[in-house]
């Protein structure tokens, strides 16, 4: 059987450029479709890059890749209406190669990485959505485009077409894909004078501060970031759709109450906004994967729910990345072999299992369910607040009380029984350990 | 001025006018409204980040497609089946984000 190419990858996010980058590399014909205008155009993130995958397969991306700040100041903050407590991480040696943490503009991120695949001898053909599979006696063997006779014959599709994954639900993937493990990530970009920022966050140079924030998103599980570019900010809320959908508030008004917080507010005073944006996010982790493919297919990136939300680590770019190099590396094996491209699921499932995607994920399978438990999510910030307040409260002439007796003050004021504490810090523990 | 205007001294238009759109001739969602006078919940409207949705007075809902940033929740906590049919809209066509 002939076929137009030999590799169809589906969207040119982090997960599709890097599958199709490493598949060119191999020799083996791969078309990109993006279905946006350039790629990039559709994506939305958090925040912070995390490049570690990048040194092995573009060891130039420090000097190529168009980076707009490098992340010294990894800020973590826990609010109440009126009050926060932040741990505040500076490493000078972050801001020196190799880098811990990038932030960039996805429109440019991504179409520097997919320039990358292009360089490499992908074909990449944009503003063009895949509608469907095609598929034979259960092996997918193509797929449908919205472009007239724009349908492709593959011998592996490589599904990266981001979190709504039509194509791993359309290939019986997905057991149950679920709105549960969804939430909505709305982000402003801000205008500000480069020197005012760099100033405002305690920069200098290319140095970069990205802030996570718990207790800010009110009734409503979810979180906050605030993170630096060049000369914006971006300041966003990650909200569970659930309880969203549940609640009688906006996206909008939960993220302008977390900008006129006292402790933010003076971050973001004095700002234009340039942009305003939305995306969902998968952050069910582990358990709510989908079978990584089937003969014809794998599923890479957000489309396989390959983002940790664990509380203090939030990370999907450099997952979707791995992904996609261990999804060519499996097909270039399961090429040399007799059932040929269609058999790339057996290894892509074997080889991404003994990688850091996996292992983390399988590790922290069960931080979803702490980091939005009602404990860490509407006690946990109110309680390490009226803790930290009241320690640092002078009260004279009362005596200070031990640290102890402040905690259990806090704790009764907040009706907070030491049974679900020890609950909660024990799951933490289990967690995280 | 509905309840939705005027967050952040921002108004919701001015808030939509800094994202850009390159709008497709062919709506990408579909709502059958007849399943929608019989929802309680209309989490649509609540949900979608765009404001794209709104109830009417017959208990029925209207939406436009034009502003869409393409994210999904409204398709995802529709509770009658069915009533929101939502695809990715025409290659090229559609939100174009440019600082994402």
């Amino acid at each position: 059987m002939t076929t137009d190419f030999e590799v169809v990858v589906v969207g040119a996010g982090p997960a599709g450029s890097i599958a199709a980058l490493q598949l060119a590399r191999a020799g083996i014909a791969t078309c990109l479709l993006e279905r946006g205008p350039f790629p990039g155009s559709k994506n939305v993130y958090g925040g912070v890059i995390y490049p570690r995958v990048l040194d092995g397969l573009l060891p130039a991306w420090r000097d190529e890749a168009p980076i707009q700040r490098v992340v010294t100041r990894r800020s973590t903050m826990l609010l109440t209406e009126t009050q926060s407590v932040a741990v505040d991480v500076r490493v000078a040696a972050w801001g020196a190669p190799p880098y811990n943490g990038v932030t960039a503009y996805r429109s440019e991120f991504d179409q520097w990485l997919a320039d990358q695949a292009v360089q490499a001898g992908a074909t990449l053909v944009t503003s063009t959505t895949a509608t469907g599979l095609r598929q034979e006696a259960g092996r997918v063997v193509g797929v449908s485009t919205d472009r007239p006779d724009g349908d492709l014959s593959c011998s592996l599709v490589v599904a990266c077409d981001g979190v709504n994954s039509f194509l791993a639900r359309e290939a019986g993937l997905y057991a149950r894909f679920s709105r549960h493990h969804m939430t909505l990530g709305v982000k402003e970009v801000l205008a500000l004078d480069r020197r005012e920022l760099e100033s405002r966050f305690n920069l200098t140079g290319r140095e970069g501060c990205d802030i996570e924030m718990l207790g800010a998103t009110g009734e409503i599980t979810g979180g906050g970031f605030l993170y630096t570019n060049l000369d914006t900010l971006a300041v966003g809320c990650v909200l569970k759709l659930d309880d969203l959908a549940a609640s009688a508030r906006r996206p909008e008004e939960v993220l302008a109450a977390l900008k006129a917080h006292p402790s933010i507010a003076p971050l973001v005073a004095g700002t234009e906004l340039v942009e305003y944006a939305a995306h969902l996010i998968p952050e069910g982790g582990y358990d709510a994967m989908p079978t990584l493919g089937k003969p014809g297919i794998v599923v890479a990136g957000d489309a396989a729910s390959m983002t940790l939300a664990a509380g203090v680590w939030l990370e999907g770019v450099n997952y979707a990345m791995a992904a996609g190099s261990t999804a060519a590396a499996a097909a270039v094996l399961a090429q040399a072999e007799p059932g040929g491209l269609a058999g790339t699921h057996r290894h892509y499932t074997r080889l991404l299992g003994a990688s850091f995607v996996q292992q983390d994920h399988k590790r922290l399978r069960r931080a979803p369910r702490v980091v939005f438990s009602d404990f860490v999510q509407h006690v946990q910030p109110g309680l390490v607040c009226d803790v930290a307040e009241s320690f640092f409260t002078v009260a004279n002439p009362e005596a200070k009380p031990g640290l102890v007796r402040t905690i259990r003050r806090a704790m009764r004021a907040r009706g907070i029984s030491t049974r679900a504490a020890l609950r909660s810090a024990i799951a933490t523990v289990r967690v995280f350990r | 001025m509905t309840p939705l205007d005027d967050f952040d001294g921002l108004d919701f238009e001015d808030r939509m006018a800094t994202a850009t759109f390159d709008v497709a001739g062919d709506a990408h969602i579909v709502v059958d409204g007849d399943a929608c006078e019989g929802c309680t919940t209309k989490a649509c409207v609540t949900v979608c980040p765009a404001s794209l949705f709104v109830e009417l007075s017959s208990g029925g809902v209207l939406f436009n497609y034009e502003q869409c940033f393409e994210c999904g929740s409204c398709y995802l906590v529709c509770n009658e089946a069915g009533a929101i049919t939502w695809r990715y809209p025409e290659g090229g066509k559609g939100v174009i984000v440019r600082r994402g």
